[in-house]
């Protein structure tokens, strides 16, 4: 298992986001996470990259330990994500963006920006290359020098993605990237989805979009109310009547 | 690319760099006059203390209220280990830095584990507490009467003792500073920075330590205030604490928005248009902080990325009504 959740709990003053919840992502693998809105399920994503701590339970990351350790520290260890509403950095340019994607794997600290040592000049011209080569992954390379901020919906959650590559991921969080796509993007946004899991990149996805998650997804796991109530292929979800009732309706039912 | 070898030469050679020191040159030939060089020199002093202001503020979003405290402290180190202890006014000036860079860093590590403004509040306080110590600790700063016989900076045998001489040092030093702050900007950390205080979230979700980082660009603009205070120190040959008081600070914060924040250039305009307004406009000295205190309104309300962007921006707009919104 690359990504293992033992009895996680969380709770904000009232409110139990995640309740004893324990799941695990196998290396390699597509699993989606759904429920309802307030499920937990950006909660969980946030718990997982160090966003937020657990107060009961533990999380496990390519076999180790990793609650209590801040989100830059994991991100460096490989989890990147995205987020549910689109954080880009409004006033640089695309390639900016994408290229702070790359910051880890970059050394160059201030002293040597500022005085432009001349190591650092291959450095950067790597870093430019990289970036370059996840905003072809994308489909952005013609948006390159435009701020991030006056791109369309669509394009920014494909920017956000280009990022998180950048980063070299091990696992990439999605959450609900589909959301604000239309038909053609969203068909884009499957293509990309497998292509990444064909790289070898585990892919934790969050969307509402079935017939998306349906599509790509390996492992479905359903939240209700901070709860795990399912987890287990497509098929078996789509006929776990606790599922119908919380979440899918009947419409789902194969 | 791909362009030859000797064109390319030519125009690296003729860029903005290459052009504000010839320019900054000419001035000093054309300029005899030692009034208008010397407010040249303060303007040069202020412009380091707002790069290095802007650095934090308009690319971080960090804000310093008590960014005179660093400048102060620059030049009472400098002054003091001069005229009181005979200390090498260069070594003076390294310790300067250390004494600043030191003050910084035990302010900044723990203003800025803790969210929103707590570096605000923080350096505030600060500013207050040298205000004090400066007009208290008599035997060593004079108290508020100030402190005098600072000797002159020399290089090479060659006293700076004019406003003359001193243009040199000060505007080699601007230049030294604006480029390097170019270049930060325009690095890999200047990109993480400016990641930053658009999306602290996202950067941190892309292995930026971001307190860090935060601390690292506080410490380093409060470098640049250190330079600038014993620069002002070796000019003026003379101290005193009513030059480093919070009115200072929020002149620096007003040079930054003016200017524009995230602007380098801008912050040589900010610094340049409030050092000369105060010498031509009475009304400056006589209603300083209302003078002020409307300026960083009107600008925040009517020009909110400052006059270099603000006047750009202007520019774009007559050309759109020109050719017709397409
Ligand atoms: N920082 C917070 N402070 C207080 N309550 C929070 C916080 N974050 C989430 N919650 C609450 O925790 C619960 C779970 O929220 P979460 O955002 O994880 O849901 P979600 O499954 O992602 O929903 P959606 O599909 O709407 O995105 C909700 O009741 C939410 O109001
Ligand atoms: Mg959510």
């Amino acid at each position: 298992m690359l990504l293992d959740l033992q009895g996680i709990s969380l709770s904000f003053g009232g409110v139990q986001a995640l309740d004893d919840v324990s799941l695990s992502v196998p290396s390699g693998a597509i699993k989606a996470v759904i429920g309802p809105n307030g499920a937990g399920k950006t909660t969980l994503f946030n718990l997982v990259s160090g966003f937020l701590q657990p107060q009961e339970g533990r999380i496990f990351f390519k076999g180790e330990e990793i609650q209590g350790q801040p989100a830059h520290v994991l991100a460096a260890r490989g989890i990147g994500r995205t987020f549910q509403l689109v954080q880009l950095f409004d006033h640089m340019t695309v390639l900016e963006n994408v290229m702070v994607g790359c910051h880890r794997r970059g050394r160059a600290g201030l002293l040597a920006g500022a005085l432009r040592l001349p190591w650092t000049f291959p450095e950067e011209k790597d870093i430019r290359r990289w970036a370059w080569e996840a905003l072809e992954f994308v489909g952005l390379t013609n948006r390159a020098h435009h701020f991030a901020a006056v791109l369309p919906l669509g394009l920014k959650r494909l920017l956000e993605i280009a990022r998180a590559l950048a980063a070299q991921p091990t696992i990439l969080l999605l959450d609900e990237p589909a959301s604000g796509l239309d038909a053609v993007e969203t068909e884009r946004l499957r293509d990309m989805i497998l292509a990444l899991r064909d790289q070898g990149i585990t892919i934790l996805l969050v969307e509402h979009d079935m017939s998306l998650t349906m599509d790509v997804a390996e492992e479905i796991a359903v939240l209700n109310y901070g709860r795990l109530i399912a987890d287990g292929p497509p098929r078996a979800i789509q006929k776990h009547p606790e599922v119908i009732a919380a979440y899918l309706g009947t419409d789902w039912q194969a | 690319m791909g362009d030859a070898l000797g064109e390319g030469f030519i125009r690296r050679l003729f860029n903005r760099w290459t052009l504000f020191a010839a320019m900054a040159a000419l001035v000093a030939v054309v300029l005899e006059n030692n009034y208008y060089l010397s407010l040249l020199n303060f303007i040069g002093i202020h412009a380091i203390l707002v790069v290095g202001l802007n650095l934090l503020m308009g690319y971080g979003g960090q804000i310093s209220l008590g960014h005179a405290a660093f400048f102060g402290l620059g030049a009472y180190t400098s002054g003091i280990l001069t005229a009181s202890y005979g200390v090498n006014p260069w070594l003076a000036l390294i310790a300067g830095l250390i004494v600043c860079g030191i003050a910084a860093f035990l302010i900044g590590v723990p203003a800025l584990k803790l969210h929103g403004y707590y570096l605000a509040m923080a350096t505030l306080g600060f500013g207050i507490i040298v205000y004090i110590v400066l007009n208290e600790a008599l035997p060593w700063t004079g108290g508020p009467s100030g402190l005098s016989g600072i000797p002159s900076l020399s290089l090479g045998g060659l006293k700076l003792d004019t406003p003359w001489r001193l243009y040199f040092l000060i505007w080699l030093t601007v230049w030294a500073i604006l480029l390097i702050s170019a270049n930060l900007v325009d690095s890999r950390t200047g990109r993480a920075l400016r990641a930053l205080h658009d999306s602290e979230a996202a950067a941190r979700s892309l292995g930026v330590d971001t307190a860090r980082l935060k601390l690292q660009v506080f410490i380093w603009s409060a470098l640049y205030a250190s330079l600038a205070g014993s620069l002002y120190a070796h000019t003026l040959n003379f101290v005193a604490p009513a030059s480093f008081g919070f009115m200072f600070s929020i002149k620096l914060v007003t040079m930054v928005v003016l200017g524009g924040m995230a602007s380098i250039w801008g912050s040589l305009l900010g610094a340049a248009v409030l050092t000369v307004l105060p010498e031509l406009l009475a009304v400056f000295h006589d209603y300083e902080t209302i003078v002020f205190g409307a300026i960083l309104m009107v600008v925040m309300i009517f020009l909110p990325r400052g006059l270099v962007r603000g006047i750009l921006d202007l520019r774009e707009l007559r050309k759109y009504k020109r050719e017709g919104v397409r």
